[in-house]
């Protein structure tokens, strides 16, 4: 622990697989109980089925209306870029397959890395550009907890110092890449924990708006 | 240890076409921006070829590039040092090598004459030394 | 004892020409990672320099750091050893053996205090642990190194083991080994890491010592920024196929034949610091990514207790998929329980309830 080399064999073996099983028993824990509960039995009688609805909403409440555009265009477009980009980063960096494929025993084709870091470096901007606007706009400001900015600090964390790592802007670099990787594990523990379920929730929660609309025999 | 058992041994015959690295056309470029300099300032440049990153056949290709031109020599000190000017007048290769023929540098000079080619001042003073040494006593009997 | 020569005598005296001295000149230049427009400044120094004394001390170690030095050829060895700095004791390479040896290190210290360099290679028992582990003449590691250290200018530690611990310090540590600059804090400390080091590597940094006189430039870990100051991967010919994503995946694919990138097969050049990549190994024929292997990253701590050598560097230590999946086996079990609680919950509210009218509620007030 005392040296940087220490430190990194620390965050990435011990401190990595606890960060892993509080992320997996948290989230696992969250999600059965979720299934498990499902829904009031519903006795009215079905105007429509509940799966066809329940997908089309999956994919309709995923794209803005315009009306929500037209509302709060920088939410929308920033939102998208930002998404975008840490996904990007996260799923098509060869690093990052390489960890998946230690983890789970599975590995896709990646991205060249000239590209990933293009992605990483717009994502940072437009996370600080959220960021930004959260702290100066007077409604966001107004409704935004301190949950709020746990979850954009454990997000932002992990590209910063990704972007660092890569650039070998801190020295010496066993040290950069340790903080990156506990960044990591701290966004993995505070994961299931805060609205960063919505990563799993988001679509589960669509599905379950159409599917009741669809039942009802109304357009969602 | 088990990524290590999935290690294969192939045994390949004949010669595979060298890979292209992409090394030597960098090389070309610098070369270009020194051969400018020296017609205009008649400042030399040395390149160090020895701390480039290399890829098998780079070597080579580069010399196969730069090709052949008028001048060769060679020098003995402390093991041979061959020169020879490349296809291109002013660039000129040099490399040194020692007692056993391995090699200590390898540089492209981009000069009109290479400087180690040159005689050398603290050499031209112990000739004269020298010289006078051998008419006072040409016979070298004392 | 007669004041040293200088270099440049001493060459002169060897019958070396000029152009002889210029060749050197522009081979240390090369070795010492500097521009070729260095040279003349070089010429200058060296003309001047007089040969430090050296005292080598060898503690936990396999040798394989003094077979890499005996293998530096530029400038060879015997050049090395009496022109260029004068070695006054290391006990594997030294004629002289037993009290003979031991008495001239003794000498060399004496004559030479405050000014000799002081090279060690191999790892020690700590001041913790049993002196007995390893030992010189009955004299234990520690006592020695003290000891050497109080006269020394400076402290090289050459090899992996000196510098970082090594494999003697590799988990479970046996022997309670230490580096050198673990101890040694009151006087500067170079680490020269590699298992072994580069051969060139430790020459140049003895040669840099020798031409400008003070010590080199140095990362946080103590190493010559000449020489450690990038990385394997960003030295390295194999990169252009890292950045587009071509790879080897196993030794034998077409990728690994077409010379690709590493990374998949366990290379730690990106965590890694050494000159590998430009000066090369065996009179510059080659190194290991130009052979096919990933680098190992030897020049960096703890490196034998780094994770797999096959590995990817970006691969979890242990085994996470199973911390995983019994992680999420009790996460199911945890979910599922509180699931059936809180219908237990929800059931129990229904048959436990008790309606209330507005009428009762209002005698209540």
């Amino acid at each position: 622990m005392s040296d940087p080399m220490g430190f990194l064999l620390w965050v990435k073996g011990p401190a990595f697989n606890f960060a892993l099983a509080v992320f997996a028993l948290g989230m696992l824990a969250r999600l059965v109980e979720i299934f498990i509960l499902g829904r009031k039995t519903n006795y009215a009688e079905a105007k429509g089925g509940e799966w066809g609805p329940g997908f089309k909403t999956m994919l309709t409440r995923t794209v803005a209306d315009p009306g929500t555009f037209a509302r709060a265009p920088f939410n929308v477009v920033v939102g998208w870029i930002w998404h975008i980009g840490f996904i990007t980063a996260l799923l098509l960096f060869i690093p990052h397959i390489e960890l998946f494929r230690g983890v789970l025993g599975i590995a896709w084709p990646g991205l060249p890395n000239p590209v990933v870091d293009a992605v990483t470096a717009i994502t940072i901007l437009a996370l600080v550009a959220t960021l930004v606007h959260r702290t100066q706009h007077p409604v966001k400001k107004h409704i935004s907890t301190p949950e709020d900015y746990l979850v954009w600090t454990v997000t932002f964390l992990p590209v910063l110092t990704g972007y660092l790592a890569y650039h070998r802007l801190v020295n010496p670099y066993p040290l950069i890449l340790g903080l990156h990787i506990l960044s990591v594990n701290l966004f993995l523990v505070v994961f299931p924990f805060t609205k960063l379920t919505h990563v799993f929730t988001a679509f589960i929660a669509r599905w379950y708006n159409g599917a009741i609309f669809g039942r009802k025999g109304v357009q969602s | 240890m088990s990524r290590l058992k999935e290690i294969g041994v192939k045994v390949e015959d004949g010669e595979a076409a060298p890979a292209e690295w992409g090394n030597a056309l960098p090389i070309l470029h610098e070369v270009g921006h020194g051969l400018r300099q020296l017609r205009e300032t008649g400042e030399p440049t040395v390149i160090d070829l020895h701390a480039l990153p290399f890829g098998p056949g780079d070597e080579g290709r580069l010399f196969d590039l730069l090709g052949r031109g008028e001048v060769e020599a060679q020098i003995q000190a402390l093991g041979p040092t061959r020169i020879w000017e490349t296809g291109f007048p002013g660039v000129w290769l040099v490399d040194h090598r020692n007692t056993e023929d391995e090699r200590l540098a390898l540089h492209i000079e981009i000069s009109s004459v290479p400087e180690i080619l040159r005689s050398q001042r603290e050499d031209i003073d112990d000739a004269i030394v020298r010289l006078e040494a051998c008419i006072a006593d040409p016979a070298g009997t004392s | 004892m007669a004041a040293r020569k200088t270099l440049g005598e001493s060459l002169r005296e060897h019958g070396v020409s000029r152009r002889g001295f210029l060749k050197f000149c522009a081979a240390t230049a090369s070795m010492m990672a500097l521009p070729p427009s260095m040279g003349p400044v070089i010429a200058a120094a060296l003309e001047k320099a007089r040969r430090p004394s050296v005292i080598w001390l060898s503690f936990q170690e396999c040798t394989g750091c003094t077979e890499s030095l005996t293998r530096s050829h530029s400038p060879t060895v015997e050049d090395l050893i009496f022109d260029v700095i004068s070695l006054d004791y290391h006990h594997t390479l030294q004629a002289a053996a037993g009290h003979q040896a031991e008495a001239a290190r003794e000498q060399a210290m004496k004559d030479n205090h405050g000014e000799y360099l002081l090279i060690v290679d191999g790892s020690l028992p700590g001041p913790n642990s049993n002196p007995g582990f390893s030992t010189i003449a009955g004299i234990s590691n520690y006592a020695m190194l003290q000891e050497a250290v109080a006269g020394a200018k400076a402290v090289v530690a050459v090899g992996t083991c000196s510098a970082f611990g090594g494999l003697p310090a590799a988990a479970p540590n046996p022997t309670g080994a230490v580096s050198v600059m673990d101890i040694v804090k009151d006087k500067p400390v170079i680490n020269v890491p590699g298992c072994p080091p580069v051969p060139m590597v430790i020459t140049g940094v003895l040669a840099q010592y020798l031409v400008f006189g003070k010590l080199p430039d140095l990362d946080e870990y103590h190493r010559p920024l000449a020489f450690f100051g990038q990385s394997i991967h960003d030295r390295c010919y194999r990169r252009p196929f890292y950045d587009k994503g071509l790879f080897a995946e196993s030794f034998d694919d077409e990728g690994a034949r077409k010379g690709w990138c590493l990374y998949r097969l366990g290379c730690k050049g990106p965590s890694t610091y050494n000159a590998c990549a430009t000066m090369r190994w065996n009179s510059g024929t080659s190194w290991p990514v130009e052979s096919g292997h990933p680098c190992l990253g030897c020049s960096e701590p703890k490196f034998w207790d780094a994770g797999g050598f096959y590995e990817p560097l970006s691969a979890p230590l242990g085994t996470p998929g199973n911390t995983l999946l019994a992680a999420g086996a009790a996460g199911v079990v945890i979910g599922g329980v509180a699931a059936t609680l809180a219908k237990h919950r929800a059931a129990t509210a229904v048959a436990e309830r008790q309606p209330v009218t507005v009428e009762e509620l209002e005698q209540k007030l």
